[in-house]
């Protein structure tokens, strides 16, 4: 029995000495599974150079903003930028940290098409229920020269809730007053029509077993998995092909010192519409809940690390357009508002 | 000895009582705001600023594509029963059979949804019987073979049961084999056979994954059999990830529901078995 007490003791202590040590610190985060492929990889390639145990668990952006409100979390994750609201029911100020830009694609299953145009108007109708068939004369409108079948529409959307959902009704919003008053922005919507499916693989594994179908995907999840997508008509009048370069020239333009704008219906002539930012959020005052100082060193570390290049080509390898030069420069801007006890952790 | 039994008893009991409270003081936002009318409305809007939740669609969903599977799975798990129970009793074709059915209740419900999602749902389409092939139907025939085990082994064990001395009386009183089944074992094992078909129920009334992707998940009441809709275990475990305030209530509130629902179905049961018990 004395020995068992020993070897415990012994045990408790080893293990107590490697926490310590500031090589083995380990940070946990929670959040959003759009830019999960990417986190993955990010934090794979970091802890193996870095040392730091990271571990990033894809619950939702609502699970990453409640884990970081309750303060179980080094930092969160989220698709949608926190509302005022949000922010004000956080116990303490919060920074947005933008860390790659993610587009949604119109998927979509026809045999025999392999290039489909979409217009504003097409979209609406299409997912407010008002073209049924595919080979309505509004469809065919944009697509001249392309014989559409007879053949039932079906529209396919996400079950759950999801950032994927938020950026399409957010740009759904903004090209059609009908859809703003009778559906609306959020992660989950009173859909007019169509079939729910969990998670982009449910919906693109729908789409693809039903011709006729049509739906919205992660584009990193439809770049990857090679499925057919439509181009969709930007506010340049123009229809573009979603694309790393499209997908990042959306945030070409004005973006505010705190980066919480939606990227979608950018101004830019070569951008795809329907593109936004990801954000990682934490704590401005990192001295919370017992944090000691180096855990809130690693943290800044890591996130400055995510934003450069190096973390950002990562992104480009599983499908995520990087941020541009001067989101960078925001970004390490607001991450020197990161502070312990008052002192600024950005070195 | 007594004192652990009484222990894990409490600890039993309290562990629903828990359940309970919990869910209670979770759904109490949602009846706040919208009271009783969260049961019968159908209005399931979650965007913010014009939320509005109703329950009603998911209750409907529910209890169609239960009783759909009930219905389905009736004739067939009976007839497997009074096979292995009675006919076939014995042999190596019934233990057979048994083992085979019994192997139905171990394949986790993601199977059964996959096999629903690539060759039920293409059959159905093939028919003509629905656009997409996501139904209740399609989801309550699933919902029918997953359920067949639970019905087929307690049926099975409790026709089993019936005493010989009962079925050599009538059959020395001149009754054929049917006889004996429609007017000696039935009758004698009606109850205990009433229950075995309450449990299968209750476990359609709650499966979720296999439902789910085979149902449509659209958030309304359908229109006919054919149609789309959702359940109420389904709406939860679509929906939990990204839900926060009023919504995640309701979502509670639709837990609650669920648990009443079983609850009210099972004390029905109850008192059929206690009305019809010999």
């Amino acid at each position: 029995m004395k020995n068992l007490i020993g070897i415990i003791a012994v045990v408790l202590l080893l293990s107590s000495c490697s926490s310590g040590s500031s090589e083995n610190v380990s940070l946990t985060a929670a959040g959003a599974t759009f830019p999960l492929p990417f986190y993955n990889l990010a934090i794979k390639n970091y802890s193996k150079s870095a040392g730091t145990l990271l571990t990033y668990g894809g619950v939702g952006s609502g699970g990453g903003i409640r884990s970081l409100r309750d303060q179980v979390v080094d930092f969160g994750a989220t698709d949608a930028y926190l509302n005022a609201k949000q922010e004000a029911d956080m116990p303490a100020g919060i920074v947005h940290i933008p860390t790659c830009i993610g587009a949604v694609v119109i998927a979509y299953s026809l045999t025999g098409i392999e290039e489909l145009k979409l217009s504003n108007e097409n979209l609406t109708d299409i997912f407010m229920g008002r073209i049924t068939r595919w080979n309505d004369s509004r469809i065919k409108e944009s697509n001249p020269g392309v014989t559409l079948p007879d053949l039932a529409v079906t529209v396919v959307h996400r079950s759950d809730g999801s950032g994927t959902t938020y950026i399409f009704s957010d740009f759904m919003s903004k090209i059609s007053v009908d859809w703003e008053k009778e559906v609306g922005k959020g992660k989950s919507l009173k859909w007019p029509v169509g079939l729910g499916a969990k998670g982009n693989p449910g919906v693109a594994g729908t789409i693809k077993q039903t011709n006729g179908a049509i739906g919205y995907i992660g584009s990193e999840f439809a770049f990857a998995q090679k499925i057919p997508v439509a181009q969709v008509e930007n506010s340049a009048g123009k229809y573009v092909t979603p694309s790393l370069a499209s997908i990042s020239a959306a945030a070409k333009g004005e973006i505010p010192a705190d980066t919480k704008v939606m990227l979608t219906c950018s101004s830019d002539p070569d951008a795809y519409p329907i593109s936004g930012f990801t954000w990682l959020i934490l704590y401005k005052e990192q001295a919370y809940n017992k944090r000691t100082k180096v855990q809130a060193e690693e943290t800044v570390k890591f996130l400055s690390w995510i934003i450069e290049k190096d973390a950002q080509a990562l992104a480009q390898q599983v499908n995520y357009a990087p941020l541009p030069e001067k989101t960078v420069a925001q970004a390490r801007a607001l991450l020197g508002t990161v502070v312990f006890d008052g002192q600024t952790l950005l070195k | 000895m007594k004192a652990i039994l009484f222990l894990a008893s409490v600890v039993v009991i309290l562990i629903t009582a828990g359940m309970v409270y919990s869910l209670m003081s979770g759904a109490i936002p949602v009846f706040k705001e919208f009271g009783l009318k969260f049961i019968v409305s159908s209005e399931w809007n979650p965007t913010e600023g014009r939320e509005a939740y109703g329950a009603l669609p998911f209750i409907t969903g529910t209890l169609l594509t239960s009783l759909i599977a009930i219905i389905l799975c009736f004739p067939l798990a009976f007839s497997t029963s009074l096979f292995i129970g009675e006919y076939y009793r014995g042999t190596k074709m019934a233990s057979l059979t048994g083992t085979m059915v019994d192997m139905l209740a171990g394949i986790p419900s993601i199977v059964y949804g996959l096999w629903g999602f690539y060759v039920l749902r293409p059959l159905i389409v093939e028919l003509g019987w629905s656009a997409q092939g996501f139904s209740i139907f399609t989801a309550g025939v699933v919902l029918a073979i997953m359920i067949i085990p639970y019905a087929t082994s307690i049926t099975t064990e409790i026709i089993k049961m019936v005493s010989n001395d009962l079925k050599e009386a009538a059959y020395s009183l001149g009754a054929t084999r049917r006889e004996v089944i429609f007017s000696v074992i039935v009758p004698n094992a009606r109850s205990g056979i009433f229950t075995s078909y309450i449990l299968a129920f209750g476990r359609a009334l709650g499966e979720t994954m296999a439902v789910t992707m085979l149902i449509g998940n659209s958030n309304i009441i359908p229109k006919g059999i054919f149609d789309s809709g959702n359940t109420m275990a389904s709406v939860i475990a679509n929906q939990f990830g990204e839900a926060d305030g009023l919504k995640l209530s309701a979502l509670v509130a639709i837990a609650l529901l669920l648990f009443v629902i079983t609850g009210i179905i099972n004390g029905i049961g109850k008192l059929i078995i206690k009305k019809y018990s010999v």
